[in-house]
């Protein structure tokens, strides 16, 4: 069977795509982001904030890497933006662009919106999710037009579970933050702790007042007196106090999760796999170094590109049937060619663990196997969702 | 009969000893290093270490070896060296981060594929002038020119194209959609046929220089090795038209291609993350550089098998024999 089907994609291949480019038509592309600005509240760690074009700028060298590629193939790509923190604005603003015609769109919003988006919007709209990582999008909610381009946080935790594993930590202290964000986080990886085999010895709340930047040493000792743990985990998502675990631990030992050892979409230690190049073009570009919001944004839009380029197309309809196919392939710089889940439109990928300066490893760990493709150990298998296609 | 059997062994040691059979060196460009490394394929030694610019990957020689240039990708340059004195007697304008390159037979012109500048930069080696810069797709890599001179053809990562440029106008004739991260291009000895690797497709296009369609699409497979691990990248074709080797990176093996059938012969098993290849002058043996493991495979082409391997520098990249 699998070598008829790949005997059939090789012909389709040389009967339809081995053209040399002279034979295009022109075809003009315009691609919608749409930023809800999330008010993350005050946090106590405030030394190096987070860039707020965060996302913008991946989809912007998007559009720029597409047209390079569109200029020898007659495709224009073009972005149109809009930002606001109000969430009925986003959705009204998206329901606009579907009404005059606009079909493609990248979205930086809460999962909520992105929900109501999907819902306002018909089912000839291809919506890529750069912005959210929630489980429930992926497990429960299976929106049929869209695809993630993020990782959820159970990908995350799950690459985290992982390293832990294969380095025999497996007695973890958590220490949770006080927002929904942080809950879920924590549960993520409560899942992934049983799904890999680690005990956790002790779970707290955080829930302190005082400065940390000012008593971190005193406070944080005592607060991590428990049972003995081989490493402490952290789910402080915008960074609160997770920076001040680190070195204060009752045990000497290291910090993973949201702080320390994190698992990431994208970081700027990523250099293997010509990623260095990506990198490079994004710097130039931005000014700065690119996050994972921004590399999932670039990701979606480069998604459709090359879905256009391959089919030669702008019609929503084919382009979002040649990303769910076998034959997408996205070389997204993480060491192997990218494709989505059919069972929830989650972009499979290798998940970088890094500490600011240098990337440590990268998960899927070896040794974790999967019957079909081992970047199916990150996240939700077939299996676990519950979509009904 | 006994005569014979040891007459051979000394028609050998005569031939080695002659002043005409000079022993044959392999440089190796170090990326991560900035050096090259001289291995001695008598003795199979690091026989010199060389310091040159930062991040050397693309290198090749003059036509008759008197120089060697090397891509110092992160100097933004392309240095020459006079190989007697090994000492850097020129930089060429580049272009910006030059990783590989590819000299016209004319011996003179240099085709430099600029990484981070989407262009194609043609040097004139004698004058040092840029003749021409030729926008191409996004992050250019690969370069060739045909053996007859007439077409150079550049790859582009991440727009996964072949450019095919005119060496008389340097305009952009055409170009050829091939799979994700194409890699190295290598053209047959008489011009008509181009090998395309596409590292993260996983695939080799062989596509005919004159029509530039692909007429065929080698896929890999590797019993115990992930397809998605299977990442070609550089291409060796033999003289004799026999055989097209293809390092296939991460696999850690090379593959042998029949040259005439397209057919897969077999997998050589070498060095970690294997990139580029040479052949020695007789093309008895087969070199591969292997970034990960740091050393140089040796393969026997009459055993199909690695026989030695040599310990370079950090990351080799690339892999040149002088005679």
């Amino acid at each position: 069977m699998n070598i008829s089907k790949k005997t059939l994609n090789s012909a389709l291949l040389l009967a339809g795509f081995s053209l040399s480019t002279s034979a295009y038509a022109n075809l003009e592309i315009n691609i919608n982001y749409l930023n809800q600005v999330m008010d993350n509240g005050p946090v106590l760690s405030n030394i190096l904030p987070e860039p707020e074009d965060s996302g913008l700028r991946g989809a912007e060298l998007g559009i720029k890497d597409s047209n390079t590629t569109g200029r020898f193939l007659k495709q224009k790509y073009s972005l149109n933006t809009y930002q606001s923190d109000a969430a009925t604005d986003v959705i009204a603003e998206a329901i606009r662009l579907y009404e005059s015609g606009q079909r493609f769109f990248v979205l930086n919003t809460s999962s909520s919106t992105l929900n109501k988006i999907e819902k306002s919007l018909g089912d000839d709209a291809v919506i890529f999710n750069a912005g959210s990582a929630d489980d429930q999008l992926r497990k429960e909610s299976c929106n049929a037009g869209v695809f993630h381009t993020l990782p959820s946080r159970a990908m995350l935790t799950d690459a985290l579970a992982q390293w832990l594993k294969a380095k025999r930590l497996d007695e973890v202290l958590m220490i949770n933050g006080g927002t929904e964000d942080d809950q879920a986080y924590a549960s993520a990886f409560k899942r992934a702790a049983k799904r890999f085999g680690i005990k956790i010895v002790a779970e707290k709340q955080w829930d302190f007042d005082s400065d940390l930047r000012r008593t971190a040493q005193k406070e944080l000792p005592l607060f991590t007196q428990t049972k003995e743990y081989d490493v402490v985990f952290v789910a402080d998502e915008r960074g609160d106090f997770g920076e001040y675990v680190l070195y204060n631990t009752w045990y000497p030992r290291p910090v993973v999760g949201t702080q320390g050892l994190s698992p990431v979409a994208w970081h700027r230690v990523v250099e293997q796999w010509g990623a260095a190049q990506l990198q490079k073009r994004f710097n130039k570009h931005a000014k700065r170094w690119m996050t994972s919001e921004d590399y999932a944004a670039w990701a979606g839009v480069r998604s459709v590109s090359e879905a256009v380029t391959r089919t030669k197309s702008s019609d929503s309809k084919i382009v979002e049937e040649y990303i769910r196919s076998d034959n997408f392939e996205l070389a997204g710089f993480k060491g192997r060619k990218l494709n989505y889940r059919e069972w929830n439109g989650q972009l499979r990928q290798p998940i970088p663990l890094v500490h600011p300066r240098s990337l440590v490893s990268q998960s899927p760990q070896e040794g974790f196997l999967h019957p079909t493709n081992e970047l199916d150990t990150l996240g939700f298998d077939k299996a676990e969702v519950k979509c009904s296609k | 009969m006994k005569f014979t059997k040891l007459l051979k062994p000394i028609a050998a040691a005569v031939m080695l000893a002659s002043p005409v059979a000079m022993a044959e060196l392999a440089y190796v460009s170090n990326e991560k290093d900035d050096t090259i490394s001289v291995i001695d394929l008598d003795t199979m030694q690091v026989t010199d270490t060389i310091e040159v610019g930062e991040r050397p990957r693309g290198i090749l020689f003059s036509k008759d070896f008197s120089k060697l240039y090397i891509c110092a990708s992160d100097s933004d340059t392309v240095q020459v060296m006079d190989l007697k004195t090994k000492q850097i007697i020129k930089e060429l304008p580049s272009g910006e981060d030059p990783e590989q390159f590819a000299l016209h037979p004319n011996d003179r012109h240099l085709y430099i594929s600029n990484e981070d500048d989407a262009l194609v930069t043609i040097v004139d080696t004698e004058t040092s002038e840029v003749l021409a810069q030729i926008d191409v797709g996004v992050e250019p890599e690969g370069m060739a020119v045909s053996p007859n001179g007439k077409i150079a053809v550049n790859t582009s990562e991440t727009t996964n194209m072949v450019h095919w440029i005119d060496t008389t106008t340097y305009e952009l004739i055409d170009n050829t959609l091939v799979d994700q991260r194409p890699r190295h291009v290598e053209f047959s000895k008489d011009s008509k046929i181009l090998w395309a690797s596409s590292e993260i497709g996983g695939t080799v296009s062989i596509i005919d220089v004159d029509s530039r369609q692909i007429f065929k699409k080698l896929n890999f497979e590797i019993k115990g090795v992930h397809p998605d691990r299977v990442q070609p990248v550089g291409v060796r074709l033999t003289d004799d038209g026999k055989y097209a080797f293809v390092a296939l990176g991460p696999a850690n093996h090379v593959a042998v291609v029949d040259a005439k059938t397209y057919e897969i012969l077999e997998y050589v098993l070498v060095g970690r993350r294997v990139w580029h290849m040479d052949l020695n002058t007789d093309q008895t043996k087969l070199l591969t550089t292997n970034g990960i493991s740091g050393d140089v495979s040796v393969i026997d082409i009459s055993k199909m098998k690695a026989v030695k391997s040599v310990k370079v520098g950090r990351y080799p990249w690339g892999v040149k024999v002088k005679s």
